[in-house]
């Protein structure tokens, strides 16, 4: 520890010689200049290994997607054998009469909607939060954040029981009434309000008269896009991503989500004979696809979103 | 501020609160309403169920539950290794990525990330189709190096969960990880080189000491999600039904009191003490850590 202290003496020395700008060092980091040879192919093997790991799966999938029944059984897992995925494909969009693309509507719909609508109240309560005194305000943050340590289990079941009273078990509405509030949604769009919005910038509109609403929807709603475009990513995911709400208050399989599609058809392997391993693994595959073009189109967005909603 | 603009301040948080009275508090206080309360049959099972006051009851039948904290400890045990495990290879792979140039290390994180957007569901059928003797490239691969391994052996089935899990998280942990590492002042690292510093001795005295706070925060957030744990040994479960039992982690127990044994006052009970181990467990967690620092 005695190098620490040593290295921050040393440190608050050189802090006074003027700082490295940020962008030079993003092109040529010269940490890695500095390595010796041997030590960066190290560097460089590890993170192909880790690279390797990280690809194998999707990889294999991607193989296996092609493959009929005989080749997956019976050939290497690693290397095509025959180019069957389009009839797999036709398999999977055919199967008890196009069900799978039924479950992939209701994944849109309730991911999409869903995640709209609790963006919408989460970035007017971020709002409200971060720039507004109000009393009480404490007391809901605190509810924000220690929802955070609530078992889903502990929700889920009360709100299948609550949902069931009144006829909504079921129905597209029991996954996408929770999905409106989303605590982990509204900490978020505080923290974007607070690294966006002026204060001085509200007191300028409120002279020229505006009403706060108006504020609200053509002032800081516009100035928030990419913090709420951050939001609604990761309020999306996460619904995209859900089980255990779904396997829970959705009981007949019109109303599935894909998720809970393909868990059922994994299931089907051994209660009925049948082998749907490659239904199951195109299946797989197909319901990557939308996350993955969703990802790769605003990864600036979901980059931010994820070091910001970690870095409390 | 003028007083009426705080409450017009306040009407933007209105939605949220009215939801969140109805889909947050409302619930947790119907749950623990209900697990006061026990389901009887009357004496011949005819006359119908009766519902009782039943008091504390099944929370003390709760705690000596012994499949219900069989279950919690397995689980704990797992997090205990998987962890650990995870955040090492996470803080290895950060401290990697800082030590190549920018360029490189914006391609490979983007590749390690990959994981990462596949959903949880999806990774866990991949996974266990990787793992099946029938149709995966492993048990071949192993005999090719003279292992024998079953996947799914009562022996290897935590295992197997637990590569899945660390394959699917060190990618969000290391970006978190690396994020805390970019804010470390580079200038530390050249006086330590020009006081005859190692690279390995920067990384273990500089760097990671810098990123201890990001690793508390990714410690606390895997803890949070292992103990509710459902999804995976859900999906194991219907391939291999014999090694993973329906009693496997906690909310497994519960969702099996409340759908398939129809004891929902039992299954209130059991998540409203798995909530309160939750909070215990990250408040100690947290505690133990922040005294460390000092």
């Amino acid at each position: 520890m005695a190098l620490t202290e040593n290295v921050k003496e040393n440190g608050a020395e050189t802090a006074a010689v003027p700082p490295r700008g940020r962008t030079v060092r993003r092109l040529t980091n010269p940490d890695a200049a500095s390595r010796s040879k041997g030590g960066q192919r190290f560097v460089l093997l590890g993170l192909i290994l880790a690279s390797a790991y990280s690809l194998f799966p999707v990889y294999w999938l991607m193989i296996a997607a092609t493959k009929d029944r005989v080749g997956l059984y019976q050939s290497n897992g690693l290397w095509f054998s025959g180019w069957h995925l389009w009839d797999n494909l036709q398999q999977v969009f055919t199967y008890e009469d196009g069900i799978f693309l039924r479950w992939t509507a209701n994944s849109f719909l309730y991911a999409g909607v869903g995640s709209l609508g609790g963006t919408l109240i989460a970035l007017a309560t971020g709002y409200g939060l971060a720039r507004f005194d109000f009393p009480g305000r404490g007391a809901v943050f605190a509810c924000v954040v220690g929802s955070f340590l609530i078992p889903i289990a502990l929700l889920t079941l009360p709100l299948y029981l609550l949902f069931s009273a009144i006829g909504m078990v079921d129905t597209p509405w029991a996954m996408l009434i929770p999905c409106l509030i989303n605590p982990f949604s509204v900490y978020l769009a505080k923290v974007y309000t607070e690294a966006t919005i002026p204060f001085e910038l509200l007191e300028a509109a409120r002279l020229d008269g505006a009403g706060e609403l108006r504020i609200f929807f053509s002032i800081v709603l516009r100035m928030m896009t990419t913090g709420g475009a951050t939001v609604f990513l990761l309020a999306f995911v996460n619904t995209w991503n859900a089980f255990f709400l779904p396997l829970t208050v959705l009981r007949g399989e019109e109303n599935w989500t894909l998720n809970l599609g393909l868990y059922n058809w994994s299931g089907k392997r051994l209660e009925s004979g049948i082998d749907v391993t490659s239904l199951v693994l195109t299946g797989a595959l197909l319901s990557i696809v939308p996350m993955a073009i969703m990802m790769v189109a605003m990864r600036r967005y979901w980059r931010t979103g994820v070091t910001l909603g970690a870095l409390k | 501020m003028i007083r009426s603009q705080r409450w017009k301040g306040a009407a933007f948080t209105v939605p949220f609160q009215l939801g969140f009275v109805f889909l947050y508090l409302l619930p947790i206080g119907y749950a623990v309403y209900q697990s006061l309360f026990l389901e009887k049959s009357s004496g011949l099972g005819l006359g119908g169920a009766t519902t009782e006051f039943v008091g504390l009851d099944n929370y003390g039948k709760g705690l000596t539950d012994s499949a219900f904290m069989t279950s919690i400890l397995r689980v704990v045990l797992f997090a205990c290794v998987q962890i650990p495990f995870m955040l090492l290879i996470s803080l290895l792979l950060a401290l990697l990525l800082d030590a190549v140039t920018a360029k490189a290390a914006g391609r490979f994180r983007i590749l390690l990330l990959v994981p990462y957007m596949i959903p949880g569901v999806v990774a866990a059928l991949v996974w266990i189709n990787l793992y099946s003797p029938a149709v995966g490239p492993l048990t071949p691969l192993g005999e090719l190096f003279g292992f024998d391994w079953n996947f799914f052996s009562p022996s290897m089935v935590w295992p197997a969960i637990g590569n899945l899990l660390t394959w699917h998280g060190i990618g969000y942990n290391m970006v978190i990880i690396y994020a805390a590492l970019q804010g470390v002042p580079r200038e530390l690292f050249e006086a330590a080189r020009l006081d005859g510093a190692s690279e390995l001795r920067i990384a273990l005295s500089i760097k990671i000491p810098f990123v201890r706070g990001a690793l508390v925060l990714t410690a606390l957030l895997s803890i949070i999600q292992m103990l509710q744990i459902f999804n995976e040994p859900a999906l194991f479960r219907n391939v291999t039904p014999e090694t993973v039992s329906d009693s496997f982690t906690p909310i497994m127990i519960i969702y099996n009191q409340a759908f398939n044994a129809a004891n929902y006052h039992y299954a209130a009970a059991l998540s409203v003490l798995l909530a309160l181990i939750l909070g215990l467990a990250s408040f100690l967690f947290y505690r133990l850590t922040s005294r460390e620092a000092d």
